[in-house]
């Protein structure tokens, strides 16, 4: 037995012996990423395209897939409903996103300082975010209820503010619902906030304040530059994070999901139902890829706006 | 030669003989369907009951129960269509019947066992939904009506007599008057009439108020809108009223209509036959059921039901299974069970209208409403309830004229007609 096999894995071990260390462990990295690289390709990258593919069909589930070029992409820009979720989509993300970095900064910045009970207090921030979109969702529809139930209209009320519809009127649904995506947000924000402030080093907040330098030139001069790697990666991850709402829109309006009138339907949300209720499985794709086209702009601008110079 | 021959010829023998053979032990061994419904506790404990009288009665075929939530239900037909592994028995709401022939989903039940001349004298008039050309494509089990839940203890506390329901819809709108109350912010705190559109409510305007206010919702064949006139503004200026005008409820109240009246907080709900079995349990106040309000005399009503059909893979033997089993699930010893385990009323005429039902007073109301209830074509139910719950927000949201919500409702519901058509 090893008489026979010994000349051939001498063979091998000559080749390998001959490469350099460095070759030789690009071989070994390659060979550990072949998996999961195939499974990227596989479960990622191959039914991207067959998607791109797919919004040129008029597939219905049930029938064989049709070619209809951009026909599907032409139905799509000629639909109020889709301008309509655009808008919201966008209003999401405009509102949805400086308010949320703005609001976890601020608490990171001030819970930074305070000592007293810190950890009770970011537990209790984190909190939400552990919690299940659905069931948060849910918990937030009976606070926005109206009159007997809701929690807020009683607050209002026993200060002598008239009740407030938020779920059912046109106007005050959006901002309510993403109220509750901040708020469900917020904790998470917070701690990678403070990750961040605990790595600025002392020394130089030491030195500024040697200098006399008062605390609002410290958060201007210091403070917010030196955090800016956290503030790109938690506005890149909020903005697509708003761009794909769609728990808490569609459980805190399961009535008539989006609505009502269509004034909290986010993109994500039309896709689901155009797919799933409808079955255009072509004209869902179409709207994906506009999806995708979006997420895709948007991330690549902001990380250009907010390189490091 | 001749011993080849021979040897050929005894080997072609016990070639055939052993064909015969496992043709034999095939037919022995016992068939096995699928029947697929969806997620609802005592629906599926029915369908076991039946299954296993059915099992007990033939022998040669088992029945394997398969159940999805019904949110996925229907994707989860159409998606086991496009993999090629239907089940062979489903159980299909009316409305999704156009679809699932377009799709290759069911077939025709076949003539022999289910003649229509039988069907029509057997059967309420509103299993016609299931029928395409002269083919019946399935049938139901049970059939659902509607009728106006009341809580007895508002009625005394409102000085109504709880014996006397309001029985026409001035009657009705009096009753929610006397019930609502508000408090000093002009908040309710109880209504007179849950309000819910995306429930029951868009049936009840569109296939019962808009008929009151002598009407129709669509042309005889299904093929267009109908509803775009001044029978249908004025059905819509009065449901919106309730909350516009009359302000006896508000929709949203309490997340939903039925919760309302659940919670003993709603005077009257429009609801539906599978209702009652979740009604039943309330235990903190009494109620009524009365057959709906009428207008200028006209009775009107909306029939529904989820029918079963046999799948279009079904084929040879498991075709004979299936069709036994459907035949079995359609007669009047399952129509009992099922009355009796759901709750819903049976589908033939004769199990149905036997004087115990009748004068039931929960199932009464909805099975003397069944005699004139109407039950039409849908091609794309979920869209077009859509249109009906946008219609009426526009009116109750955005003040849009009621002349205006209806024309653009009927547009749009046109287009979704039309298009179904064209495929």
């Amino acid at each position: 037995m090893s008489v026979t096999l010994s000349p051939r894995s001498a063979g091998a071990s000559g080749v390998w012996g001959r490469l350099s260390i460095s070759t030789k462990q690009i071989v070994w990295a390659w060979t550990f990423l072949a998996l999961p690289v195939l499974f990227f390709a596989i479960v990622r990258f191959y039914p991207t395209l067959e998607g791109f593919y797919l919004s040129t069909t008029d597939w219905d589930l049930l029938n064989e897939a049709r070619f209809v070029g951009l026909d599907n992409y032409r139905k799509l820009f000629a639909d109020p409903v889709f301008w309509q979720v655009f808008r919201n989509t966008f209003a999401y993300l405009v509102f949805g996103t400086p308010i949320a970095i703005l609001l976890s900064f601020a608490i990171a910045y001030y819970l930074d300082r305070v000592t007293f009970l810190h950890g009770l207090i970011r537990a209790l921030y984190f909190l939400p975010y552990l919690t299940t979109a659905a069931a948060m969702a849910w918990v937030w529809r009976w606070f926005y209820q109206p009159p007997p139930i809701g929690v807020i209209n009683s607050i209002l009320g026993s200060v002598g503010i008239p009740a407030q519809p938020f779920l059912r009127s046109i106007d005050q649904a959006l901002p309510a619902i993403m109220l509750t995506a901040i708020w469900a947000h917020l904790g998470f924000q917070i701690i990678i906030f403070m990750a961040g402030l605990r790595a600025i080093p002392t020394s130089y907040y030491e030195a500024a304040r040697i200098d006399g330098l008062g605390e609002g030139a410290i958060l201007t001069r210091i403070t917010i530059p030196l955090l800016k790697p956290t503030t790109v990666f938690l506005v890149v991850f909020s903005s697509i994070g708003f761009l794909r709402i769609f728990d808490q829109v569609y459980n805190m309006t399961s009535n008539d999901p989006g609505g009502p009138l269509n004034s909290t339907k986010p993109l994500v949300l039309m896709i689901y139902q155009t797919a799933f209720s409808s079955y255009q499985m072509g004209y869902a794709a179409a709207q994906t890829v506009v999806l995708f086209v979006i997420l895709f702009s948007i991330s690549m601008a902001q990380l250009w706006i907010l390189r490091s110079r | 030669m001749n011993f080849m021959k021979v040897a050929r010829r005894s080997f072609l023998a016990s070639v055939l003989a052993l064909g015969v053979f496992a043709a034999g032990s095939g037919r022995a061994q016992a068939v096995e369907i699928q029947y697929w419904q969806y997620v609802f506790d005592t629906r599926v404990q029915a369908m076991t009951e039946l299954i296993k009288q059915f099992e007990a009665e033939n022998p040669g075929i088992t029945v394997k129960q398969v159940t999805f939530p019904y949110a996925d239900y229907q994707t989860r037909l159409i998606a086991a269509k496009a993999a090629g592994r239907g089940p062979e028995v489903m159980q299909l709401f009316y409305g999704w019947l156009d679809t699932f022939i377009a799709g290759k989903l069911v077939q025709p039940l076949p003539q022999t066992t289910f003649k229509n001349a039988e069907i029509e004298r057997d059967f309420f008039p509103i299993v016609s939904a299931m029928k395409r050309g002269e083919q019946y494509y399935g049938l139901p089990t049970a059939v659902r009506s509607m009728a106006l839940f009341y809580n007895k203890d508002l009625f005394q506390k409102a000085g109504l007599d709880p014996e006397k329901p309001p029985q026409t819809l001035d009657e009705f709108v009096a009753a929610a008057k006397a019930i609502a109350k508000r408090d000093a912010a002009g908040n309710f705190q109880q209504v007179g009439i849950a309000l819910d559109i995306a429930r029951q409510d868009h049936n009840w305007w569109r296939e019962i108020l808009v008929r009151q206010y002598g009407g129709e919702s669509y042309s005889a064949d299904g093929s267009k809108v109908a509803y775009n006139t001044e029978a249908g503004e004025k059905a819509l200026a009065f449901y919106t009223g309730l909350q516009k005008v009359h302000r006896v409820g508000q929709e949203s109240f309490m997340d939903e209509g039925q919760a309302a009246f659940r919670a003993g907080l709603a005077g009257m709900v429009v609801d539906g036959t599978f209702r009652v079995a979740s009604y039943k349990t309330i235990q903190s106040f009494k109620w009524g059921v009365v057959e709906l309000p009428t207008h200028d005399g006209k009775k009107a009503n909306f029939g529904s039901y989820f029918a079963n059909a046999i799948g279009a893979s079904a084929t040879g033997e498991k075709l004979a299974a299936a069709e036994k089993f459907m035949a079995f699930i359609s007669s009047e010893k399952a129509m009992n069970i099922w009355l009796e385990k759901v709750g819903e009323l049976p589908a033939r005429r004769a199990v149905a209208l036997t004087e115990a039902n009748i004068k039931d007073p929960i199932y009464g109301p909805f099975i003397r409403g069944l005699d004139y209830a109407a039950t039409p074509p849908m091609v794309d139910e979920a869209a077009q309830r859509q249109v009906s719950i946008d219609m009426i927000n526009a009116v109750l949201l955005k003040d849009t004229p009621i002349k205006d919500a209806l024309n653009a409702a009927a547009t749009r519901e046109q287009a979704i007609l039309d298009k179904f058509k064209a495929k």
